[in-house]
């Protein structure tokens, strides 16, 4: 394992904007002062006349987003996810939802995996709060290959996209040569007949681990990747609860409103199942480092194999 | 001149129809900002009602957006759409929601209500212009109670900074908010001296003088370097002699009877 290459999703997101604004002259960035962070410091380097620093003040900048997108240009609008999401919450549904302009939020530092700087930045609530935005695309990827595919879709997509990145380097598990990202469609990672585990962003990587200690165990666990939490791949959801039965979610987000509520609300009116939901259980965070952190809340592969192993029998 | 007052009471009338027939709305700040609608549409913005969607247009953001029933009569006076829609106003099935929306409505360029954001969204499409080489300009208009929002100077802050001369932030200077004076509220007074402080050139008017606002507005396109605000001294209500200077007509419609009255103040 010490081999595998480590990347964390915010620098994917800045080397992806690079690539992006290379073939797209309406492509602008926007930061408020934390550029060197969510790496979009990146492409400021390449195309400085195109990153506009709004200064601390996220709420006017999702608004100047929205101007941009209303004039025709294609805005990347930056900050932690807790500032993205939750400060300028009302601004992302009133001037970017409801006119449905084409702005992409690309939202850093989500989770817990933020880390030392403890609860007042690690966001645990965005998904669900960005979910409920009507015509909102939601993306959680997984690593660097699939951020980087994800930025480029949002792109090509018309409407408003939320763009979810950690700050910890994690595995990078896809292979760009092979791997295909489609905006709404989940991918089964490994198959399995007792359980199925629809883990996303930074969880995929610790299901997968965790999928083959319950393998050790006797448990055969399918593992989906769904990166796209809304709209969510209700075909696959229904599919894999019918196959194998329980289903467990797993993500770095709180259990109200995130990926579990998303399988739920699915499942529920079409193909009832007993789902556990596996995440941050209404409860803050608080310092410490992200590994250790990870741990600490039973996000890592131990803690998310003892939970389904729990579930299971 | 006398024509464009003309135009303004044309839609100060239709303002107190549509509000009527919808039952709810904001007649108050509708008519105190008639006259400034009025010149923008008919003197200074670039635009054409047949090509609503033209690039090169002059952008409108109405941030105080609950005066909906003002910017529906100018661009319906206008020749955007007919003016019998106005009757529709905040009806199931109406393109006329009860704040503007770029989806519905011909001629609206921007989603706004939800107070201190459209100004944010006119420094966007000011920088947009700016970044690409256009020669567009770009209003909005503010409510002054709603300069109490610090999304507001948030805005003004960048705008100042990025130096967005093609940008009119016009300030709607009636004096009254929903709990009343604004002065008594929670007071944004010096309004001018705000705006100065954040790099903006500033002149200040009779919201109601076209010979002023005219001026302003020349200044504004001939002021290089720096946004410009208009702050525009208005009289809420203007026109309706019972609705003048009187808080509760900020969101409260007028009975039959009001109208009626209201629209024999409206033909001396």
């Amino acid at each position: 394992m010490a081999d595998v290459k480590k990347i964390a999703t915010r620098d994917s997101y800045g080397n992806a904007l690079v690539e992006l604004g290379k073939k797209h002259e309406d492509l602008v960035v926007l930061d408020a002062d934390l550029a060197a962070a969510t790496k979009t410091g990146i492409f400021k380097k390449a195309f400085p006349e195109r990153h506009i620093d709004c200064g601390i003040a996220e709420s006017n900048m999702v608004g100047v987003g929205a101007g941009l997108a209303a004039a025709g240009m294609v805005p990347f609008v930056s900050s932690f996810a807790m500032f993205a999401a939750g400060r300028a919450y009302e601004q992302v549904r009133n001037s970017v939802g409801y006119p449905h302009l084409n702005v992409k939020i690309g939202a850093t530092h989500a989770g817990i995996s933020v880390g030392e700087d403890g609860a007042t930045h690690q966001c645990n609530e965005d998904i669900a709060l960005m979910r409920t935005i009507p015509g909102m695309v939601v993306i959680n990827p997984a690593d660097d290959t699939e951020a980087r595919a994800a930025v480029y879709a949002a792109y090509e997509h018309d409407g408003p996209v939320y763009l979810r990145f950690g700050r910890l380097a994690v595995p990078v598990i896809f292979d760009p040569e092979d791997y295909h990202f489609e905006i709404g469609k989940g991918q089964v990672l490994t198959e399995g007949t007792d359980v199925t585990i629809i883990a996303t962003g930074l969880m995929v990587s610790n299901s997968l681990d965790a999928a083959k200690m319950l393998a050790e165990k006797g448990i055969s666990a399918k593992v989906i990747n769904m990166a796209t939490i809304k709209p969510l791949d209700e075909e696959l959801v229904i599919a894999a609860a019918k196959e194998t039965g329980k289903v467990v979610t797993v993500e770095e987000h709180s259990v109200i409103g995130g990926l579990g509520s998303a399988v739920c609300d699915v499942l529920s009116e079409k193909c009832p199942t007993q789902v556990l939901k596996i995440g941050i259980n209404d409860e803050f965070g608080h310092s410490g480092p992200a590994l250790d952190l990870i741990a600490e809340f039973g996000l890592d592969a131990k803690g998310i194999a003892e939970k389904v192993e729990a579930f299971v029998k | 001149m006398a024509s464009l007052a003309a135009t303004a009471n044309e839609i100060r009338k239709s303002i107190i129809k549509s509000v009527h027939s919808a039952k709810s709305g904001h007649p108050g700040g509708s008519l105190s900002s008639a006259d400034i609608f009025t010149y923008l549409y008919f003197e200074e913005m670039n635009i054409d009602p047949e090509n609503p969607k033209d690039p090169n247009r002059d952008r409108f953001v109405l941030s105080k957006g609950h005066v909906a029933p003002a910017y529906y009569a100018t661009l319906a006076e206008r020749g955007y759409f007919p003016k019998e829609d106005l009757l529709t106003l905040r009806k199931i099935g109406s393109h006329l929601q009860g704040h503007p929306c770029i989806a519905h409505t011909p001629g609206v360029d921007m989603s706004s209500g939800s107070l201190g954001q459209g100004i944010s969204a006119a420094v966007g499409m000011a920088l947009a212009a700016k970044l690409r080489g256009d020669d567009y300009r770009v209003y909005t208009l503010l409510g002054d109670g709603e300069i109490q929002e610090g999304q507001v100077w948030e805005a003004s802050m960048l705008a100042g900074h990025r130096k967005l001369d093609n940008l009119v932030v016009i300030v709607d200077n009636n004096g009254l908010q929903i709990d009343g004076n604004i002065a008594d509220v929670c007071s944004p007074y010096p309004i001018a001296d705000k705006f100065k402080a954040f790099n903006f050139h500033v002149i200040e008017i009779d919201g109601h003088d076209f010979d002023q606002i005219a001026a302003a507005f020349k200044a504004a396109r001939e002021c290089k370097g720096m946004p410009t605000a208009i702050i525009a001294k208005t009289v809420k209500g203007k026109g309706v002699s019972f609705m003048e200077n009187q808080a509760s007509w900020h969101g409260s419609a007028p009975n039959d009877e009001q109208t009626a009255i209201a629209l024999k103040d409206l033909e001396q």
